[in-house]
């Protein structure tokens, strides 16, 4: 099994998002930056995957900043094989630009799986996986949060409004994973010991220019300051009134 | 004048609702709307379309098209993209709008402004301008799309599907398409009636303070007392102990949900659970710490035992719909 991981540098959910002084960007001082929590699905399938078939390789990918090889160290310290980061200095608005680049660097790899998370915490473009498949003209499942492979034919589950669909694909293809897929391992001191001497090939990109521009990034407007309407069970009656009357919710 | 193109989606030979936001959302871009359906025959609904706006509705068919199929539906939408000039192609952000959208928008060759609560086209330029939540909404994104067309989905249950009448023509379309290599083979429904959280007019989640697992039917049972409009979400905590399915987590490793009201029960409010639900219209805490951080973004607050406080409120809301 030779399997490509696509992954992304975001910062960790618990941070507290500061605009720059540009006011189109948050300010990055003091943020902790992780792998996507996404994307550790994706390893993680890749490397069962590998294991499952006791041969082949998992190559991990990343479109980013310099400071985007301590991400994918992390993903060599899981148990990825060897890394390449497409360096550029900040991941395009435009989600195409980036699947243009990836795609680029897939091409000539001939992979049985390329694996992506189905989306990236902080951009929430959702995108680039499925964009991807569809310049290398590879079949796409997205958001998969089961997975069964046989041979050169697989079955993948995935979450739909009010029930799972059950979609059948050929190998090679393109597959986005969704939390629910597998339990991600934690890297151990060993594979992260490994995980320094594992190659990992810097190379610079020229990214085309996109149609989509940022215009701010602005907080969120504040929500007006709420009340206690009273303790236990007594005050349900005067929460249901506000509800009706007031918020005309209910 | 320009026209868009509105993907509106069906299940089973039904219209799905979420399309009436689809259409409502594509007028806010000014210009003709056109509804645009792939289905294997006529789908139910589809003549309401006109109601919120549409000036043409056209069903792409394909027996092929009985359930979603990923690949021959981006093409059949492609192709009519590329053949009728359209401004924007709109889609909404449910979970076949987020797999067809990224097809589509590489087969034009551009990117996708994707989960979308504001759209306007920008007066002075031809260009349209957009805001998204990113960071699960800890900040909005506002950006402006030179594509043409601009390819975007809309965050369901912001755009409030407006009436505006039309005499709608309607057409249906046999179209050829490739034979998909992906393919859904079945749909295992959820238990019946039940919900999603992204999509339910009232989300009703439960945290740790819930205790254990089997507790969650307090939660259930003041979802039911809604007759049928509420769904039952959850945090990450109870998620990752393997308490509810993921499906139901709400927050940034979760779903992103803007309900008309939210009620959060045993939920203290952790800043990546806060940024799942803060759209919310009204949030409504209910916790037994006063200072649980959730209190700060609810507006209605209750503090005290979930135990005792949400029976109380199923009962309450049972008297209402009773």
């Amino acid at each position: 099994m030779k399997i490509a991981v696509c992954i992304k540098r975001v910062p960790d959910s618990e941070t507290r998002v500061k605009i720059a002084p540009d006011g189109k960007r948050i300010d990055e001082a003091g943020v902790k930056f992780v792998l996507n929590p996404y994307d550790e699905f994706a390893v993680e399938e890749a490397l069962q995957r590998k294991e499952k078939a006791g041969a082949g390789e998992v190559v991990v990918i990343c479109l980013g900043p310099a400071a985007a090889q301590e991400t994918i160290r992390t993903a060599l310290a899981m148990g990825a094989d060897r890394g390449v980061l497409l360096q550029t200095d900040a991941v395009p608005a435009d989600g195409f630009v980036t699947a243009q680049a990836l795609a680029a660097e897939l091409k000539p790899g001939g992979w049985d799986l390329i694996l992506f998370g189905k989306m990236a915490i902080d951009d929430y473009n959702q995108q680039v996986g499925p964009m991807v498949a569809e310049l290398l003209g590879l079949p796409c499942v997205t958001a998969v949060a089961h997975l069964e492979i046989d041979g050169a034919k697989g079955v993948a589950e995935r979450e739909i409004e009010g029930g799972i669909e059950v979609v059948e694909f050929p190998l090679p293809a393109v597959l986005t994973a969704d939390k629910g897929l597998n339990e991600p391992r934690y890297p151990a001191l060993k594979g992260i010991m490994a995980a320094k001497k594992k190659p990992l090939e810097v190379k610079p990109v020229q990214l085309a220019a996109g149609a989509i521009e940022v215009v701010a990034l602005t907080p969120p407007p504040e929500r007006k300051e709420g009340k206690i309407v009273g303790e236990g069970p007594g005050a349900v009656p005067e929460l249901v009134r506000l509800l009706r009357e007031e918020a005309k919710v209910l | 004048m320009s026209t868009i193109l509105a993907v509106c989606e069906q299940r089973d030979g039904v219209l799905r609702k979420v399309s009436h936001e689809v259409v409502t959302g594509a007028h806010r871009l000014g210009g003709t709307v056109e509804a645009v359906l792939c289905a294997s025959g006529p789908v139910t609904g589809a003549d309401q379309l006109g109601k919120f706006g549409a000036d043409k509705v056209v069903t792409l068919t394909n027996a092929a098209f009985a359930k979603y199929a990923p690949e021959g539906n981006a093409q059949a939408i492609a192709e009519r993209v590329k053949a009728g000039g359209y401004a924007a192609v709109v889609f909404a952000a449910s979970a076949t709008g987020k797999d067809l959208a990224p097809r589509v928008a590489a087969k034009l060759g551009v990117g996708l402004v994707a989960d979308c609560t504001e759209i306007a086209a920008d007066g002075g330029s031809s260009a349209i301008v957009a805001t998204r939540p990113v960071y699960a909404g800890k900040a909005l994104l506002k950006v402006k799309v030179a594509a043409k067309p601009a390819v975007l989905s809309l965050r369901p249950n912001v755009f409030t599907p407006v009436e505006r009448p039309k005499a709608g023509t309607a057409e249906t379309v046999a179209v050829n398409v490739a034979a998909g290599r992906v393919v859904v083979r079945e749909i295992k429904a959820a238990e019946a009636g039940a919900l999603d959280v992204a999509e339910a007019q009232i989300v009703i989640s439960g945290g740790r303070g819930l205790k254990e697992p089997a507790n969650f039917r307090v939660i259930e049972e003041l979802a039911r007392a809604f007759g049928g409009q509420a769904a039952v979400g959850a945090s990450r905590a109870v998620v990752d102990a393997g308490w509810r399915a993921h499906a139901d987590q709400v927050g940034q490793t979760g779903k992103t949900v803007s309900p008309t009201l939210y009620i959060a029960v045993g939920i203290s409010g952790a800043i990546q659970h806060l940024a799942g639900m803060r759209t919310s219209k009204v949030i409504v805490a209910i916790n037994k710490d006063k200072d649980a951080p959730i209190f700060k973004v609810a507006d209605y607050g209750v503090v005290g035992d979930l135990f005792e406080v949400v029976p109380k409120l199923t009962e309450e809301i049972k008297k209402l719909h009773g």
